[in-house]
């Protein structure tokens, strides 16, 4: 592999992981508040990129179309948790795990209904669909911005969770939801706004997915959630940074093995599992995680 | 004494019911018993792993794939495969898998065990949620395997012609033996310690309980009949392609063992009954529809919309299901108990 070769597949795949970064940095927030694994969430990314599909068909300009498309979404991951989640807060973790699985098939299963199971073109702006040349390299201008626009929505977040008396509440429930009841904290808005900021970065994850792979279906959540599922485990769930981290170390993983040997390329699908069963296997707290019991942000 | 005859009434009753239904039904009902009878063996036998033992798996698919492409491998004639493989040739060794067809399900069976022999070791090492992942991904490797050794399984295009041997009788026959053989277990002692791991893991360590042992035994006992119920599926389709053995599989699985009562065995087959029948009935629900005049079209998928509200309103709202974690017989004991008394 030469030197430009390296650097296109390096450019590549830091814009694949960001994608899995940023549906990661969602299933750590959900997992280290209510320690539930949202199995929806792929589905919910899903739903944002079908959601901005339906407002540029609708003739909207695209960045207006994306933003309706975040909105959307935010409220379908809000409402999960209000309808399906909150009354079952009290209930053994199994009943949460399974009613998230009969939420993501219902998501799965309704959009097949009403988009149909073909899939879409996504029809992105040219100014995104563009290819610069520099030199021997050729690189779509959204194989630049995806990375850079994550890693200003990665500043965004620890900006919240840091600096921000949410942030403050959003860290205090991860370790204990009583007390921080307790101390005159509403639990029930915290973990609605750790569900909408979730959402949105899944739904700009969709949108990127869709623009990078032209074309959604209805079952695109599926394996996409999954392996950021494994990104934010091999990242040490709960950590938004590691989240972060475990999603590019996938990102990059997918793109070079698959560079270096095609003949793997069918099971690229294959790898984050892999990476999940030797992570649990060796150091179940992931990379940035420190404890299972009391993950933090 | 007494049980020992009305048990004995019972398969018998029920033996002579599979024999009737497979000489005097017509295809299309017989296809539909067909079907409840392998989920049955399905259910029963996830419902050990998931509801008995507690240990929450999504891993199904993974094992009845095994062992449909197990079976199939071994009941496909070798003159026949040379032309099904299209893409390239097969691998040696398949040409020399011949069996008749109950060994050919057997060895299904087998594979499957084998198989979650080597899993238990590392996914018995997490609880909870990560253990759910971790099995759910095992089900999309073993489908990524399927599509990727063309030599052995003939990638995406699958396995065709399979010969269509499991009938009524065959496939009624070990649902029954499946039935037994769960009641048996959950009674024995390892149903005890597997009751046991699942109501409280330390606790159950503390009486001197192995856990892993009792979780892999289930596990085992699970993905043999999981792989049994693959190779009846497998002949009774007589065509199978990995898509066939995706996350739906195992949905339409945990939607049934959830519905019976997650632990309960009789539960676990009244609930194969009720959600194969409505799945048969509901089927105008993917169909094109008039309503008020107007054409939906045709929107396969609603029958899974109805399935996915089902298993969440149920979830909260009678997370027992229909038994809870007990049997028929012990409810319908209890009843008469009562009334004894009063």
């Amino acid at each position: 592999m030469d030197f430009s070769t390296f650097l296109q597949q390096l450019i590549n795949g830091a814009s694949l992981g960001s994608m899995y970064a940023l549906i990661a940095i969602g299933y750590t927030m959900v997992y280290g508040v209510l320690r539930l694994i949202n199995f929806a969430h792929g589905d919910i990314m899903m739903v944002g990129a079908f959601l901005t599909l339906m407002g540029v068909t609708a003739g909207l300009p695209f960045p207006l179309a994306v933003l309706l498309g975040i909105i959307g979404t935010v409220i379908v991951g809000i409402l999960t948790d209000k309808i399906a989640y909150k009354p079952l807060r009290e209930a053994p973790k199994i009943s949460l795990l399974i009613t998230a699985i009969g939420i993501s098939f219902f998501l799965e299963n309704l959009f097949n209904v009403i988009f149909g199971g073909i899939p879409k073109a996504f029809p992105a702006p040219d100014y995104l669909t563009k290819v610069l040349h520099l030199g021997e390299i050729y690189l779509p201008v959204t194989v630049i911005i995806i990375p850079v626009v994550t890693v200003l929505i990665l500043g965004g977040v620890l900006w919240v969770l840091y600096r921000t008396k949410y942030g403050m509440a959003i860290r205090a429930l991860a370790f204990d939801i009583p007390t921080v009841k307790l101390m005159g904290v509403d639990a029930d808005r915290i973990i609605t706004i750790v569900f909408a900021l979730g959402s949105a970065l899944a739904a700009i994850g969709g949108v990127f997915y869709a623009i990078s792979y032209p074309s959604i279906d209805p079952l695109m959540g599926v394996i996409v959630g999954l392996k950021a599922f494994a990104a934010a485990v091999l990242g040490g769930i709960g950590s938004v940074t590691g989240a972060v981290i475990g999603g590019f170390i996938l990102g990059f993983t997918e793109i070079f093995v698959v560079a270096l040997f095609p003949e793997l390329g069918g099971y690229k699908d294959a790898f984050a599992f892999f990476f999940l069963i030797l992570v649990l296997l060796f150091r179940p707290t992931g990379i940035m995680g420190e404890d299972l019991e009391r993950s933090r942000f | 004494m007494k049980n020992a005859i009305v048990k004995l009434l019972l398969i018998l009753l029920t033996l002579g019911f599979i024999a009737w239904a497979n000489q005097t039904l017509d295809s299309y009902t017989l296809s539909i018993l067909n079907n409840i009878g392998i989920f049955a063996i399905l259910a029963l036998s996830y419902n050990l792993i998931n509801g008995v033992t507690g240990q929450f798996s999504l891993e199904p698919n993974g094992f009845v794939a095994i062992g449909a492409y197990f079976t199939a491998l071994f009941l496909i004639p070798s003159s026949d495969k040379i032309d099904m493989f299209a893409l390239v040739d097969p691998a040696p060794i398949v040409l020399q898998m011949q069996a008749s067809f109950l060994p050919a399900v057997l060895i299904g069976g087998i594979a499957a065990t084998i198989i979650a022999l080597l899993l238990s070791f590392p996914v018995f090492r997490v609880r909870g949620d990560y253990l759910a992942i971790v099995t759910l991904g095992f089900g999309f490797i073993i489908r990524i395997f399927a599509l990727n050794s063309p030599a052995y399984t003939n990638g995406a295009m699958g396995l065709n012609d399979i010969p269509e041997v499991a009938n009524f009788m065959w496939i009624g026959t070990i649902a029954l033996i499946t039935l037994i053989v769960m009641l048996h277990i959950i009674y024995s002692k390892y149903g005890r310690a597997m009751k046991a791991v699942r109501d409280d893991e330390d606790a159950a360590t503390a009486m001197g309980i192995n856990t892993f042992r009792i979780k892999t035994v289930a596990f085992m006992t699970s993905a043999f009949f999981e792989g049994i119920g693959g190779g009846l599926l497998a002949s009774f389709l007589t065509t199978i392609t990995p898509d066939q053995f995706s996350f739906l599989l195992t949905f339409q699985l945990l939607i049934i063992i959830v519905l019976g009562g997650l632990g309960s065995m009789t539960g676990a087959l009244l609930a194969t009954i009720l959600v194969m029948g409505s799945m048969e009935w509901l089927r105008f629900l993917d169909d094109d529809m008039v309503i008020f005049g107007m054409h939906t079209g045709a929107h396969p998928g609603m029958r899974m919309v109805v399935f996915a509200i089902l298993l969440i309103v149920m979830m909260l709202f009678a997370r027992k299901g229909l038994f809870g974690d007990r049997e028929i017989h012990e409810i319908i004991r209890d009843k008469f108990k009562k009334k004894g008394k009063a």
